[in-house]
């Protein structure tokens, strides 16, 4: 547990920092109040208002999630094989290949559906 | 669903309190164990109590994280930052998504309150208790020598997976197969019906 | 030497406690941890001004000179200018989200420091130690999961503005930065295969022979692009895309909350700069004709030197790269992180995993060797013939899209703005259909606008989520 020491140390440093610049950031600056300051930006123009519902967005966004949790098991999977590899031999190639097979299976289907393309 | 984990984890964490020798005198990482355990059956009291839905999700991160806090201590390093690298950079972003896909109101969203609060509140008392039952029936002898570090590595893990747990693996990738492509059907039904196809 | 062997030893998987990473004393874990930190702030304004000055260079201009000599401290002047500005917290923001998220991008940056190898085995006050902050067996997973914590602060600072445009922004940024997470992770597997460890430290030292970047040529670059990618460095620096999104997600951010984004993404480029010293260019070991020549050049503080090199050379390239290339479209960008750098990686693990397989199994090297070069040479002509074939598909449809639309002046096919899920300002020979909210406009006093009216405000919302719903 010695070794995580370190890393709480550095992130209660950045975290440290992180609160004291924005407290800073809140003494330092003037403060003169004006309403049209406190209106989102946005783009420089009259503000789109948010919509009712919260606004929409394309359904692409889930499938790239989707696909990207898939994805990230499998690298999960793929890394104590290749740390273990050289002990595993031939038989852990055919494992993996079957399992990496499978879910690019998975990607080739989204990938004929168009799930890839974006406009 | 997080409450029954979050009562698993402190279950598990009076085992190791109990369980273990030192009972009397808990050890620094017991200690932690236990005060992280309340943080994260606290965060999650939160997913389901607060009413604005992005929080929900947030609070939802910090019990996530302190699950993988718990593994840590446990000295499974490597499951320990699969936790946060699938349920925290993955998972709760595709909640994040689902959510901002469909609405996620900056305030209160009053209909988040369901009337069937009762019900609710059963269902959870029921899941934690059969959680708790397994977890305990499973486990109470169970004892973890926390000296010995290498149990949770990544090489251990590769070994147990790679040679006692071949198929449980393969079947994984059919499970991951249908996860995608149940998202496929789901997200593209309709759009191809309307033959907008996007 | 025998010194480096047992360090080496000692820093293997599977020895549980690392000698020399465990056994530092508080203070100097405290000590180490600031000069890190400090080493991080400082190679972020050092970026900053290095950036301004290269670009310039490249552009013939002159670039900053009047803060410091050459204009060194100009972007500690911009921080400190940006200290004293007016921290603004828009109306519409969520407020403790909104405050948490510089916060939240930022600390994963740092703590993914911790595990970087910046040197060998050093005396510090007496003390044997690395110049390292701590070694992890998992340490490039635990890199990745600080990473992929990072994106967090972007999806957070996004929506929490209450302003459309970074929220759009956010989720840009997120989905580039999910997409080319899997590549980055996936070209690591190609290491783990060759070092049979996850920890930086052994990774570094089981390159002292070759490079893995010379074993692992397309790993190498795969993470290259990817680590461009994740960091949303130009050409891939969509989230900031002015002409699209105005800022991206931290427009509506003012003052050091800004500066923390800032702080975020440099301190992002060293760590993945860092990363790929320490994975493909042997980490902080001398190059090759140096260590010929030079016995002591891999011992003490001289491999904190080449660690810097190393990674200013990377730093360089991002530079570089801004200097060069214009910024891809969103769909160039997507289909090259999931189309191209994803199954090429795929099939380039599986390759090398075979190879090793077989060479493991004792297999005569070059029958493998050539086996292998003739897949490869098969694959790239499937994938020239492929593209031709697809690039002739990629003109018709130019050509079909290049067809004035124009033609019919009028009213062949009414103009709408939103038919391509977002909105676009008409073509030339296009007219704008007429909207409702601007007859409105017309006909309410100005006054009524101003203050957030409650009276046109409905109107607004119902035409733009009938804009919105038609286009899911």
């Amino acid at each position: 547990m010695n070794l995580y020491a370190p890393i709480l140390a550095l992130g209660g440093i950045a975290a440290a920092f992180g609160v004291v610049s924005l407290v800073a950031g809140a003494l330092t600056g003037p403060k003169r109040y004006n309403r049209a300051k406190l209106e989102a930006y946005e783009c420089g123009i009259e503000p789109t208002p948010q919509p009712a519902g919260g606004g929409r967005f394309p359904v692409k966004y889930y499938l790239t999630a989707m696909l990207f949790i898939i994805f990230d098991i499998e690298i999960v999977f793929l890394y104590p094989w290749a740390v273990y590899f050289d002990s595993l031999g031939i038989f852990g190639l055919v494992e993996m290949a079957l399992f990496i097979a499978t879910v690019f299976v998975a990607y080739a289907y989204l990938w004929r559906r168009g799930g890839l393309e974006w406009d | 669903m997080t409450a029954g984990l979050a009562a698993a984890t402190v279950a598990a964490a009076d085992l190791s309190g109990r369980g273990g020798p030192g009972f009397l005198s808990p050890t620094g990482a017991e200690v932690a164990f236990v005060l992280i355990g309340l943080v994260v059956l606290g965060s999650a009291l939160l997913v389901v109590t607060t009413s604005q839905i992005v929080h929900a999700a947030l609070w939802l991160v910090v019990t996530l994280g302190g699950l993988a806090a718990e593994y840590l201590l446990l000295t499974a390093e490597f499951i320990a930052w699969v936790q946060v690298l699938i349920y925290i950079g993955a998972v709760v972003v595709l909640l994040l998504f689902g959510l901002m896909l469909t609405r996620a109101p900056i305030g209160r969203s009053t209909e988040l309150d369901s009337l069937k609060r009762w019900p609710a509140v059963l269902v959870a008392v029921g899941a934690t208790a059969t959680l708790l039952t397994v977890v305990v029936d499973a486990f109470h002898s169970a004892y973890l020598d926390l000296g010995k570090t290498d149990d949770g590595s990544a090489r251990v893990t590769g070994e147990s997976l790679f040679r006692v747990w071949v198929l449980p693996f393969e079947v994984l990738s059919v499970l991951l197969l249908a996860a995608l492509i149940g998202a496929i059907v789901l997200s593209r039904g309709r759009a191809d019906a309307d033959g907008k196809g996007r | 030497m025998s010194q480096r062997l047992a360090e080496l030893a000692a820093t293997t998987d599977l020895a549980a406690d690392p000698v020399g990473f465990a056994s530092d004393p508080w203070w100097l874990i405290l000590f180490k941890a600031v000069l890190v930190f400090a080493f991080c702030v400082v190679m972020t304004l050092f970026a900053i001004w290095w950036e301004r000055k290269v670009v310039a260079w490249m552009q013939m201009r002159i670039g900053p000179k009047h803060v410091g000599p050459q204009g060194l401290l100009q972007s500690l002047a911009d921080g400190v200018k940006l200290a004293f500005k007016e921290d603004i917290i828009v109306k519409a923001a969520d407020k403790p989200v909104y405050i948490l998220a510089p916060v939240v991008s930022m600390v994963p940056a740092f703590m993914a420091f911790a595990v970087i190898p910046m040197g060998g085995q050093v005396s510090m006050f007496g003390h044997q130690t690395h110049l390292q902050l701590t070694d992890l067996p998992v340490g490039v997973l635990y890199i990745l999961a600080t990473a992929s914590v990072g994106i967090y602060g972007i999806v957070l600072a996004g929506w929490s503005s209450g302003s459309t445009y970074p929220l759009l922004g956010s989720l840009r940024s997120t989905a580039q930065m999910i997409s080319y997470e899997v590549a980055m992770g996936l070209s690591f597997a190609g290491v783990f295969l060759y070092s049979g460890s996850m920890s930086t430290s052994t990774i570094v030292g089981q390159q002292g022979d070759t490079w893995f970047a010379v074993l692992l040529p397309v790993s190498f670059i795969i993470y290259i692009v990817a680590m461009v990618g994740e960091t949303n460095r130009a050409p891939f620096d969509l989230p900031e895309a002015e002409g699209e999104l105005v800022g991206g997600f931290h427009t509506e951010y003012s003052s050091l909350k800004f500066a923390l984004f800032f702080l975020a993404e440099y301190v992002n480029m060293v760590v993945v700069s860092s990363l790929a010293t320490t994975l493909f260019l042997g980490g902080y070991r001398a190059p090759w004709p140096i260590t010929a020549v030079w016995d002591g050049a891999n011992s003490g503080w001289w491999t904190l030197l080449w660690y810097f090199l190393k990674v200013q050379l990377f730093l360089f390239l991002f530079i570089w790269l801004r200097g060069t290339l214009p910024r891809l479209r969103y769909d160039q960008f997507m289909r090259l992180g999931w189309k191209v750098l994803i199954p090429t990686s795929l099939v380039w693990l599986m390759l090398i995993a075979t190879v090793r397989a077989m060479k493991n199994e004792g297999y005569d090297y070059r029958g493998i060797v050539l086996g292998i070069a003739g897949a490869i040479i098969a694959i790239l002509v499937l994938s020239v013939v492929w593209d031709m074939f697809r690039g002739t598909d990629d003109e018709e449809e130019k050509a079909k899209a290049a067809q004035p639309p124009p033609g019919a002046p009028g009213a062949a096919e009414p103009f709408d703005p939103m038919a391509g899920g977002f909105p676009v300002p008409p073509l030339p020979g296009q007219e704008l259909p007429p909207v409702p909210r601007r007859a409105v406009r017309r006909a309410e006093p100005v006054g009524a606008m101003v203050g957030n009216g409650n009276g046109t405000g409905s109107a607004d919302d119902e035409s733009a989520t009938d804009a919105t719903d038609k286009e899911v």
